[in-house]
């Protein structure tokens, strides 16, 4: 599965860094974050700061880590001096598009080795949904109040009406999750729970419940990417990119309900449509046999749903009784976020990062106690904005 | 050892710049009571809220069409968390079809006892006839209307 579908070079993944995720990291600045997360990174990666040719920093609103353009305060720990230097934010979706960024300075020639890190302090903002309601249209939509929580809502009870979708269904997406996360030590949110916990939680914005969120995680992430060429010529140990691709969608959420709408607010079409793009690239052909893992960004419990039918993981409305029957635990046949995911875990600038970091260390088989067995093939998604920014990838042994 | 924290808050400024098109449907709403969308030419879809554009043909809108005032539910939600600059839960809002639109447009619900989320839901659910309603002194701005229940 290693070989190339196409007659262009690869780009490989050979550095990982990542934090242990925490409500609060108060013994660490912000550059101390990234710089944590770049010295594991380097360490494994067997490079010096010297071979690295050009850095793609990874950093969503400036807002919710207090501190305007924080990239300027991350130069440094990134080693950035004297080198190309570019950062990222499609909201969400930022760590994915960072990675797919590093990726393209090496595809078009541009570097050999590149470096994408970031990182977050959510829990030091007083308060991340008013930070997020500012994304919203200040003439038509921010009088209303619109988070990142209530407009996955109003998709879950779309949702719901379109497919069938209970709250004890999306309750057995935070149990699969959380055990998950309870094998992952990287994991934020690490304790496991029952259907009857979460539907116990207090209710946040009808139907999604306290325990159908992500939390507020601290934490930092880096990758180091090469071209096959280099990776080759040093012998380097590499996970590679095969397929890659992105997709928008329009603002208004309005525009996907009503007449003759082309995408409906309950799914994630534009998703789909990304991971059309990326599967062509990496030839898969029957994402249901081929893959063997996936990590999806799905920050609230309902919207691991659509995710997982975007992936084309299973037929779109099915995916709630497949995973009841626990086709994407660990042990299933295509387990899906066995880290814990975005769920158990979200510092917002590298969370999407980290779904390809995740899937590297599966298919790498370095996941350790969370490893699914025998994965060789896995999917990355992130998602930004409303349904705005989404980017998927292919990773292979 | 002992760590240290600097509290900081962000407090600024804006005045943002309706526009031409978004100018003259929010003087309809304050001065008439009244909701317009804009039709693409190409499609004959209704825009609402309205724009001067058509995300979809990229052709611009050629013309005014009253919409609503009735319409029906295409999605809600019912907060009962508080949240920093939002208003006080419980309140009920999502996206209204107005008739004669082709696009939903969001507003509060408002005259729905929400005391208990399940029965509130199912009367919000999904293509449930609702009716605008408009505040008494009206600004231009999109607080100046929101949905009740046709049948109430």
């Amino acid at each position: 599965m290693s070989q190339s579908r196409t007659n262009q070079p690869r780009v490989g993944i050979i550095g990982i860094g990542q934090s242990a995720f925490k409500p609060k990291r108060d013994d660490a600045s912000y550059p101390d974050l990234v710089r944590e997360a770049v010295v594991l990174a380097m360490a494994g990666s067997q490079l010096e700061f010297d071979d690295i040719d050009a850095i793609v920093y990874s950093l969503s609103p400036d807002a919710m880590v207090g501190i305007g353009n924080a990239e300027r305060l991350g130069v440094d720990a990134v080693g950035g001096r004297n080198k190309r230097f570019l950062r990222i934010n499609t909201g969400g979706a930022t760590g994915i598009s960072s990675v797919a960024a590093a990726y393209y300075h090496i595809a078009s020639g541009a570097s050999d080795v590149v470096m994408t890190a970031g990182a977050d302090k959510v829990g030091e903002c007083g308060d991340s949904q008013t930070v997020l309601n500012k994304i919203w249209d200040p003439i038509y939509e921010r009088p209303l109040p619109l988070g990142t929580i209530t407009m996955l809502a109003m998709s879950a009870v779309r949702y719901a009406e379109k497919y069938g979708m209970s709250q004890e269904d999306m309750a057995a997406v935070v149990v699969k999750n959380r055990y998950h996360a309870s094998l992952n030590a990287n994991a934020h949110l690490r304790k496991t729970t029952t259907v009857e916990e979460v539907m116990a939680s207090r209710m946040i914005s009808w139907p999604i419940k306290l325990m159908d969120c992500c939390p507020q995680s601290s934490g930092g992430g880096a990758m180091i990417l090469a071209s096959e060429k280099y990776i080759k010529d040093r012998n380097l140990d590499a996970v590679w990119i095969t397929g890659l691709g992105h997709c928008s969608e329009s603002y208004y959420i309005g525009d996907r309900m009503g007449n003759d709408f082309l995408a409906d607010h309950a799914d994630a079409f534009a998703l789909s449509r990304s991971f059309e793009r990326t599967y062509k690239m990496a030839g898969i052909t029957d994402p249901q046999k081929q893959i063997h893992v996936a990590e999806l960004y799905a920050p609230f419990s309902n919207t691991e749903f659509h995710s997982i039918e975007a992936a084309g993981l299973a037929k779109i409305g099915t995916s709630v009784a497949q995973l009841k029957e626990g086709r994407y635990t660990i042990g299933g046949e295509i387990p899906v976020n066995p880290s814990g995911g975005t769920l158990c875990t979200n510092a917002i600038a590298v969370t999407a990062m980290i779904r390809v970091a995740e899937v590297a260390l599966q298919v790498w088989g370095k996941a350790g106690t969370h490893q699914v067995k025998g994965a060789r093939v896995g999917v990355a998604s992130g998602n930004g904005g409303d349904h705005q920014f989404f980017g998927t990838m292919v990773i292979e042994a | 050892m002992e760590l240290l924290k600097r509290r900081e808050a962000w407090n600024i400024t804006y005045n943002h710049a309706l526009g031409e098109t978004a100018s003259w449907f929010y003087v309809q709403i304050r001065d008439h009571a009244k909701i317009y969308g804009r039709r693409c030419g190409e499609t004959g879809r209704v825009l609402v809220p309205p724009r001067a554009f058509s995300d979809q043909t990229l052709e611009p809108t050629t013309e005014w069409v009253e919409v609503g005032p009735g319409g029906c539910i295409e999605t809600f939600t019912m907060v009962y968390e508080p949240f920093q600059g939002l208003p006080d839960p419980p309140y009920a809002f999502g996206y209204v079809l107005l008739d004669g639109a082709d696009t939903a447009i969001g507003g509060f619900f408002k005259g729905i006892d929400l005391a208990d989320p399940a029965k509130a839901a199912k009367q919000m659910a999904l293509k449930t006839r609702v009716v605008t309603k408009f505040a008494e002194v009206r600004t231009g701005d999109v607080l100046d209307f929101w949905f009740e229940l046709e049948a109430n």
